[in-house]
């Protein structure tokens, strides 16, 4: 099977860079190609990098607690570019304040991500994901078709 | 006395400079008309024969060396997939290589793309999209639209390696160059092979194609469309040659009568610490042409990208009488200004120029604040260090006061984040012998070297009475 290619990066104004590059490291060790747009990324330049390396996958780093802001149309940003089947996970310190996980999880999950990790979630989980997720998900063959309308 | 003659076959004139190779001096020049629509010789003979009446008698040349912008100068066409990215990575390239840009698409060529792009009628097109195994999607879809289209010029394709066999397939009816990706990995710009390959297309074809190649009894070899000439003689001016040190970081500032090309040779990195850059990174050998800014063809344009009443406080001339000038300029553009009135808006509109030219080319910083205090990011290149600006090309050198024009190009308080050059040394090239440098680079670079450095004058210290003895 072809190698998979991963982007990743820190959303918004937001400069936490530590956790997203190990998470970085660790696809790439574990054979995935990997995008990396570091910090400080608007939500855009996902989009842009995904399309001219065809990525499989966009995982969002956001540490500063504002990260449902800046993830806000970001599916729809997606589908916009002809990238609907992409796969998208959201992780980290993800709004300010006291909530339960679950409750959290789930306005990620409404926003049109495929995940959401709270917290301290291992890496290694991540990887079980991705692995899982891409077998579920039916290969990608079909090429993006509205790519060329968003100029 | 070794001498080498340089030939810049111009849309208006064919011009001659000989320079002595041993005195690292000129010998004289030589102008005639641009006969490319008739017979490009006719011209070349005319500025032979005004050259000899200069000097006596023409000696045996060792080089003869051109660079042409005649025939519309190299159009290109570049096409790639995000704007953003691999479309502006062709874009810089093709720049880069002296092309006129006549096109640039993104994304899927639709049909009426295709129209349009068959009727710009190329000589070149660029084909990029994709990093290295990336999309090929797109390119191929862009690959065989092409195939299909009526186009015959010549196709670079420097998109997507992994898609490159089949784009060859596709393509195989056309003249097709294959050459590495101008954005290999995310992010990463390597336009020089494709630059070098759209170089290599204009020696063997298009030099021909344009029938420039008729003048080829007079002289050895069209190297390279002129705006690439002066590139090339930015750059040993700034990076010098083997054996001699150049002048460091520089900016060239050249307002024509139809665009204002600006170059730089800088790495553009962040000079303050602590600076994010964003973006697409730029090449450090950087050429910016601007449509909309020509001392002639668009002086209208000019006067409204800068503003009216901006021009009007600069020149102290009323609006109706401006508009009045505009018109007339615009309706001649072989005219060279008369009388005080002219001579003011001439230089209020090559300040303008200038000043925009730049201040598009440079990169700017911005502050963008995050839970740890403000971040300053910056986007394009950071020119605020580099220590050399140059002036060149006729406008600025015939007009009446080069160093009021050349400091548009520095940093303005007025503007704190665009970063632009802020204490450089400003010089002329009094004798527009950057293009001619440029040519000679390939054969002679430390004669060019020192030809250009010795003719390079410091602005405001060039006298009009002197400035006209070589045209």
């Amino acid at each position: 099977m072809k190698q998979k290619t991963i982007v990743t990066g820190v959303i918004g104004s937001d400069t936490h860079i530590v956790g997203n590059r190990i998470l970085s490291m660790t696809l790439e060790k574990a054979g995935y190609k990997v995008v990396s747009l570091g910090a400080l990324t608007p939500a855009p330049e996902f989009i842009k990098a995904a399309i001219e390396t065809n990525a499989d996958a966009i995982l969002i780093s956001s540490l500063y607690g504002q990260g449902e802001l800046d993830c806000r149309g970001f599916r729809d940003l997606c589908i916009e570019a002809g990238l609907d089947d992409m796969l998208l996970y959201v992780g980290g310190n993800l709004i300010v304040g006291k909530h339960p996980w679950p409750r959290i999880e789930k306005i990620f999950l409404d926003l049109g991500f495929d995940r959401a990790a709270a917290p301290g979630t291992r890496v290694e989980t991540v990887l079980e994901w991705l692995a899982h997720d891409f077998t579920v998900r039916k290969i990608k063959t079909e090429p993006p078709i509205n790519a060329d309308e968003h100029r | 006395m070794t001498v080498a003659l340089l030939i810049d076959f111009g849309s208006t004139y064919t011009k001659l400079r000989a320079i002595d190779l041993e005195r690292r001096g000129v010998l004289g020049s030589g102008q005639g008309p641009s006969t490319v629509t008739t017979d490009i010789a006719i011209g070349m003979q005319a500025a032979l024969a005004d050259l000899e009446r200069r000097l006596g008698a023409l000696p045996k040349f060792k080089y003869r060396l051109a660079s042409s912008s005649a025939a519309g100068g190299l159009r290109m066409v570049t096409i790639g997939l995000v704007r953003e990215l691999t479309a502006e990575a062709a874009r810089q390239a093709a720049l880069g290589a002296g092309a006129k840009l006549v096109g640039t698409f993104a994304h899927r060529l639709t049909a009426a793309d295709l129209a349009k792009i068959t009727s710009l009628a190329p000589d070149i097109v660029l084909l990029a999209g994709g990093t290295d195994g990336g999309n090929a999607e797109v390119i191929l879809h862009n690959a065989r639209a092409l195939a299909q289209s009526a186009l015959a010029c010549p196709v670079v394709y420097a998109g997507n390696r992994a898609a490159a066999d089949e784009a060859g397939t596709v393509l195989a009816a056309k003249t097709l160059i294959l050459t590495e990706n101008v954005m290999p990995e995310f992010n990463q710009l390597n336009i020089e092979p494709a630059r070098a390959a759209i170089r290599r297309v204009f020696i063997e074809r298009i030099v021909h194609a344009k029938g420039i190649d008729r003048a080829q009894a007079m002289l050895d070899h069209v190297l390279m469309p002129t705006p690439a000439a002066v590139m090339e003689g930015a750059r040993l001016v700034a990076d010098g040659c083997a054996g001699a040190s150049g002048l460091g970081e520089l900016l060239v500032v050249d307002p024509g009568g139809a665009t204002t090309d600006v170059h730089s040779v800088a790495s553009g990195a962040p000079a303050t610490p602590g600076v994010i850059p964003r973006g697409l990174p730029e090449p450090r050998v950087k050429r910016s042409v601007e449509g909309d800014l020509g001392m002639r063809h668009n002086a209208a344009t000019i006067v409204e990208v800068a503003g009216l009443e901006a021009i009007a406080r600069d020149s102290g001339l009323t609006h109706a009488r401006i508009n009045a000038l505009i018109e007339r300029f615009t309706r001649d553009v072989e005219h060279l200004p008369a009388g005080d009135e002219e001579h003011r808006l001439d230089l209020a509109l090559a300040r303008a120029a200038v000043k925009v030219a730049v201040r598009r080319h440079c990169g700017s910083v911005e502050t963008v604040y995050t839970v740890n205090g403000p971040a300053t990011v910056q986007q394009g290149k950071d020119l605020s260090t580099v220590n050399t600006v140059i002036g060149t090309g006729g406008a600025l050198v015939h007009g009446c006061d080069p160093r009021a024009v050349l400091e548009m190009a520095l940093a303005d308080a007025a503007e704190p984040l665009s970063l632009r050059p802020r204490t450089p040394r400003v010089l002329v090239d009094r004798d527009y012998l950057l293009y001619a440098c440029g040519l000679l680079g390939a054969v002679e670079p430390e004669a060019a070297l020192e030809l250009a450095l010795k003719h390079l004058i410091p602005a405001g210290e060039e006298r009009s009475s002197e400035r006209t003895v070589n045209t």
